[in-house]
């Protein structure tokens, strides 16, 4: 973010927009890639044929059925959520004008823990903790949203501060109800806080929601490259900023508490994949944002399926391994950034 | 729409308050195509606060603002952005992207939700990066440019953006002399080839040498507008910014010195 890049060697916009458009492409390959790794790999190997077989040729067996009912719900449950916190951390990053926003920062993912966490912790069914996560997600988007409104002044600092407070109080509560929680309780908590993808059973509507939410970001792409570059020029050139920004802040929200709603506040992914894109398409949202999708769900399924083969028979919370892999990242990249 | 009878800008009896304090009382002002109107005033005296209220991005607190004989309500956000372009103040950078990505920002007004910049709006904007000198940086990151480099960039996005009407929030901001005078003179041109222009500047001396009108806000809500030569004068400008100035007159050219 400080040098000039290799990609800026480029001055032709055409020029640049092949090549974003062929890393897409590449992109939704490695996607596709990864999703059949996903479903291959594990304590039964499967061969690549008989996953194809199982998904579109009927294939019987307990490949077959390991394939279809184990695997391949939680393999669109991961790609989904990587996609979701992948295009909701982009859309942070310009909304509070930050690159060091990500989908947690305005207390989405910690009204999230707080509701599946109480529901646990009252023993209800995993529908319901679902029911609560998403329910808390929701809550804590309204009250950042009333609470940094308040005057009608709606600055991207004030936003910011009302959603680390909130984040804040979250991690309190949160932390609360671990120290109550029975022990035999407590571990199915933490896995939930770290983000575990082994219970995802109904990954389809993440699914949907995540395309529809990139549909939704589209035609407001180029007003986004406006609002990133400030808002006082952004409304001289046409942009409804005040209407925008709602946008943004609603669609973030809402991509988020669903990704975590589905497996919970995986970490990093939001943050770090937006920052890899962008040194490698620039950073015009109207390629950023699928790309980022693209990515961050391909990131996703191949760190899933590296958390639970790894060590299997044992199986890693996901979020533990994009921890592992994020934080040197973003390290770096906050190195370069201060040079 | 034929706009071509009224003037480029009006206001009518304007006054702005900020909170509670009132930044200027009552004042009228016309500007046509051709004109040059400089605000002039010290520091927190209102002058960018009043060049937002006349690029319609606030509400006046009395009085109206017209823009080519209309309300800015009467405008389509986008149609106002193709008519009227404002350079701020400042330009908040926090993301890379390159020069020419940048200037190509200022052809946002011309293309449709699903519209692409193509090849004359890349002609447009490196044209644009060619008038403030800067057509050998088109590919590099804006964020490892200098302050006036960035200005000049910013500069070029509005020449992009091709307004009929240029609002400038010190476009002389981190330009060293020599690009103080070259981007002044770029304005000018733009004024004499017919455009209408307003901009705050610092510099009297400056605005001696570029402005037809000038508005003089004194920071105790009152206003002096009127012909460059009227509202130029030693006493009002010593009381407006609270320092003694006299007028020199050097080979035929107003210079104001301090005391």
């Amino acid at each position: 973010m400080s040098a000039a890049r290799p990609h800026f060697s480029h001055a032709l916009p055409s020029a640049g927009r092949r090549r974003a458009w062929g890393v897409i492409a590449g992109l939704a390959l490695v996607g596709v890639l990864a999703q059949v790794w996903a479903l291959a790999a594990g304590e039964l190997d499967i061969p690549a044929r008989e996953v194809l077989g199982a998904l579109f040729g009927g294939g019987q067996g307990m490949g077959a059925d390991v394939v279809r009912e184990l695997r391949l719900p939680r393999a669109v449950a991961v790609y989904a959520c990587g996609g979701l916190l992948a295009m909701a951390g982009a859309l942070m990053q310009v909304l509070l004008r930050n690159p060091l926003a990500d989908p947690y920062v305005l207390g989405i993912s910690g009204g999230a823990a707080v509701g599946a966490l109480a529901a646990m912790l009252f023993g209800l069914a995993p529908l319901l903790v679902d029911g609560a996560a998403f329910g808390g997600a929701l809550a804590a988007m309204l009250l950042v949203f009333g609470l940094a409104h308040g005057d009608g002044s709606w600055t991207q600092t004030r936003l910011l501060l009302t959603g680390v407070i909130v984040a804040a109080g979250c991690g309190a509560a949160v932390t609360l109800m671990l120290a109550l929680a029975p022990d035999t309780r407590v571990q199915s908590m933490l896995f939930w806080l770290m983000g575990d993808a082994s219970g995802a059973t109904r990954p389809w509507p993440a699914l949907a929601v995540m395309a529809v939410g990139l549909l939704a970001a589209l035609p407001f792409a180029r007003e986004l490259n406006l609002l990133a570059r400030g808002e006082l020029a952004a409304q001289a050139l046409g942009v409804q900023v005040r209407r925008l920004r709602y946008l943004l802040y609603v669609l973030a929200s809402l991509l988020t508490a669903v990704a975590v709603t589905l497996v919970g506040s995986v970490g990093f992914v939001g943050l770090v994949v937006p920052h890899l894109v962008r040194f490698v398409v620039g950073n015009d949202q109207r390629l950023l944002l699928p790309a980022v999708m693209l990515a961050g769900g391909a990131l996703l399924t191949l760190a899933d399926t590296a958390a639970r083969t790894v060590i299997a028979p044992m199986q890693l919370p996901v979020g533990v391994l994009t921890a592992l892999i994020g934080v040197p990242v973003f390290l770096f990249l906050l190195a370069r950034r201060q040079r | 729409m034929t706009r071509v009878a009224a003037p480029m800008l009006e206001a009518d009896r304007l006054a702005l308050q900020v909170g509670e304090r009132w930044l200027c009382c009552e004042f009228s002002l016309t500007l046509k195509g051709g004109e040059c109107l400089v605000l002039l005033g010290p520091n927190g005296a209102g002058k960018t606060t009043l060049l937002h209220t006349l690029a319609g991005l606030r509400e006046p607190s009395v009085g109206s603002v017209l823009l080519g004989g209309l309300p800015y309500a009467a405008w389509r956000a986008t149609e106002a952005a193709r008519f009227r372009g404002l350079l701020a103040q400042q330009q908040p950078d926090h993301f890379s992207s390159t020069v020419l990505e940048t200037v190509l920002v200022g052809r946002h007004p011309y293309l449709g939700r699903w519209g692409w910049e193509g090849p004359e709006d890349e002609r447009i904007a490196r044209a644009a990066l060619a008038d403030v000198g800067l057509a050998d940086m088109a590919g590099r990151d804006i964020l490892t440019l200098s302050g006036g480099e960035r200005q000049r960039v910013a500069v070029a996005a509005l020449l992009a953006q091709a307004p009929q009407l240029l609002l400038l929030d010190e476009p002389t901001n981190h330009l060293d002399l020599h690009y103080q005078i070259a981007v002044l003179d770029l304005i000018r041109g733009l004024a004499d080839a017919g455009r209408g222009v307003v901009m705050v500047l610092h510099d009297i001396n400056l605005a001696a040498r570029y402005a037809d009108q000038i508005i003089l806000l004194d920071g105790r809500g009152g206003v002096r507008a009127g012909a460059r030569d009227e509202v130029l004068q030693a006493a009002l400008l010593s009381e407006a910014f609270g320092h003694p100035l006299r007028r020199h007159v050097l080979d035929g050219r107003v210079n104001f010195i301090p005391d």
